[in-house]
């Protein structure tokens, strides 16, 4: 037994490692290029990064929901359709400005998944998958049902609206550019922060034991509800955005699964769930297949299938589960590391 | 002086299975009590009940003067109920510090840096202040035992409920972990401990019960309770002359 006085003066705790420090450095310089780009850059260029961009962020909220909070939902196109139809109906019947209704989008998003979660979260497991499922076809299908939204043939931006936004096309697609990387950035850094706050440590110790997480304080229940709205909120944002660029919207593109689930699941899965690093690589050989086999049509598809199954039967953690287990590689740390001062009389810290 | 645990006419089935048959029981602040009893008698279930993992049928437990029957296991556990589970339930993910971690910021409810040197202290008495920051998945079972008592301690219990700490592990080991387990008594925590090893028990607790089939059969002093006829027949096979 230990009577040593206080542990403050002989522990550190680190939370970052030489090479996320490293990393951070890089990530810097590259998004100051990605910044400058319309200065330099083709259109056709910018909205390939801008897509990127929100899909990266609607991959790091999967991969929360999903890979950190265990709920796997397959419905989360839902609020990607609600932001993007709030942002309509906002700017359109009451003449909001569109990037006001922007933010307008998220809340509206966070607070109708509320009383969604209180539905979903009595299913378990594969009950919970499917049942966030048909709640996204109902809402599909009521949309649908509302001519005041274009009912299913959807509608469009006013011009006005969009003269709104930017005086000439050139305008708004730097302006577009530049909100996608903003938007994108502020969702996967608030999803990093999480991660790396109690509340990162409470959901990594409730996807390892639930049980044992609740005999040590952790409400497991308002832990995941916290979750499932906070990533609510920012799929909504993102909702509310691309459409906002897409300037139209239909229930079968703002509810579409193949668009805001399905490939953002592969992502996720290929490039490793559970980790932040994983959706990177799984974003990055996504469009790289995509770009390279646009010209073989329905191909992609097909190779994306094989793809995605060969990952899951030879590396189940993904590609990112590979190497970064293999050489303990955190380009996002999280952990806590306790180390123990060279100079362990030294002064209190 | 009331009880600090207290259940009272407690019942629990499982189908026609009865786990606990009308258990009363009274635990008092700094006591160390030891349970025994075969398997299946319904040792493990006296712990869900206290913990909240499992909800009684009928009856009423109550803990530090409050009626917690139907509260939920997290606010169980942030009153000061810690445990370790009898098969160890590592955050395999997680450092083992973080492990401690998520007891002290969210059982003892203290802030993150607050809690830092708390973890870093339990780890030493622990005996894994080297395994720091390994993860918890790596972990011998003799590590993992260890890991269980000190993440229950790292939440600054009041009453400690241990589950066959001492389960699977060697002599030498087994003493080790008494030493420990002695050592957070003396800290004025309340025990309650679960134990196959008699002699374990005999050493550590001031008070023994004796269950079977649901029912506490005996209790009373440790050596007192292993000399009644009827522990010898149930626990040693012992038949009653």
């Amino acid at each position: 037994m230990s009577t040593a006085p206080a542990f403050t003066t002989r522990f550190d705790v680190e939370r970052s490692t030489q090479l996320s420090r490293v990393s951070a450095v890089i990530a810097c310089l590259g998004l100051a290029v990605l910044i400058s780009l319309p200065w330099w850059g083709e259109t056709g260029t910018m909205r390939l990064i801008a897509e990127m961009a929100y899909f990266l962020a609607l991959a790091q909220l999967w991969n929360l929901l999903a890979g950190y909070a265990g709920l796997v939902s397959v419905g989360q196109q839902v609020y990607v359709g609600i932001g993007g139809y709030v942002l309509f109906a906002t700017s359109d019947w009451y003449g909001v400005h569109p990037l006001l209704a922007i933010l307008i989008s998220g809340v509206a998003a966070a607070v109708i998944s509320l009383p969604m979660a209180l539905i979903v979260f009595r299913l378990r497991g594969a009950y919970f998958a499917v049942g966030t499922w048909v709640v996204a076809e109902i809402f599909n299908l009521f949309v649908a049902q509302v001519p005041q939204l274009g009912g299913g043939s959807g509608y469009s931006l006013t011009p006005e609206i969009v003269r709104s936004v930017a005086a000439d096309r050139a305008g708004r697609e730097m302006l577009m550019y530049w909100m996608a990387l903003a938007i994108s950035i502020a969702v996967i850094a608030f999803v990093y922060m999480l991660l790396r706050s109690r509340h990162g440590l409470a959901l990594t110790a409730i996807r390892d034991s639930e049980a044992a997480s609740e005999s040590l304080g952790v409400d497991t229940y308002r832990t995941k509800l916290m979750i499932y709205v906070v990533t609510a909120l920012c799929t909504g944002l993102l909702g509310g955005f691309i459409f906002l660029q897409k300037l139209r919207i239909s229930p079968e593109a703002a509810f579409s699964i193949n668009d805001w689930t399905v490939v953002v699941i592969f992502m996720v899965v290929i490039g490793g769930i559970g980790t932040m690093e994983g959706p990177i690589i799984g974003l990055l050989i996504y469009f790289a297949m995509r770009e390279m086999l646009a010209d073989y049509g329905s191909w992609y598809l097909i190779l994306l299938g094989i793809v995605a199954v060969a990952v899951m039967l030879t590396a189940r953690e993904g590609i990112w589960g590979l190497i970064g287990k293999r050489f303990d590689l955190h380009l996002f740390p999280v952990r806590r590391r306790l180390i123990q001062r060279p100079d362990s009389d030294g002064k209190p810290g | 002086m009331a009880a600090l645990l207290a259940l009272d006419r407690v019942d629990k089935s499982y189908g026609a299975l009865k786990v606990a048959d009308s258990v009363t029981l009274a635990v008092d602040e700094g006591e160390a009590l030891g349970v025994i009893g075969p398997n299946g008698a319904g040792k493990s279930t006296l712990f869900n009940l206290i913990t909240g993992d499992v909800a009684p049928d009928s009856g009423r437990i109550s803990f530090a003067g409050a009626d917690i029957t139907a509260m939920a296991a997290y606010r169980r556990s942030r009153l000061g109920i810690g445990r370790s589970y009898q098969i160890p339930h590592p955050f395999a993910n997680m450092t083992v510090f973080e492990n401690l971690l998520v007891g002290g910021i969210f059982g003892a409810g203290r802030g993150e840096k607050d809690s830092y040197p708390h973890c870093a202290e339990v780890l030493e008495l622990a005996g894994l202040i080297d395994k720091a920051n390994l993860p918890a998945g790596s972990l011998t079972l003799l590590q993992r035992k260890r890991l269980e008592l000190a993440r229950a301690l790292a939440m600054r219990p009041r009453l400690l409920l241990l589950d066959e700490i001492g389960g699977g592990l060697t002599e030498h080991e087994c003493n080790e972990l008494v030493e420990t387990v002695r050592a957070i008594h003396a800290r004025g925590v309340t025990i309650v401990w679960i134990e196959h090893i008699v002699h374990v028990l005999l050493s550590a607790a001031s008070r023994l019960i004796v269950m079977d089939f649901g029912q506490i059969l005996a209790q009373g002093e440790p050596r007192a309770v292993m000399a009644d006829a009827r522990v010898q027949e149930v626990y040693m096979g012992i038949p009653a002359s």
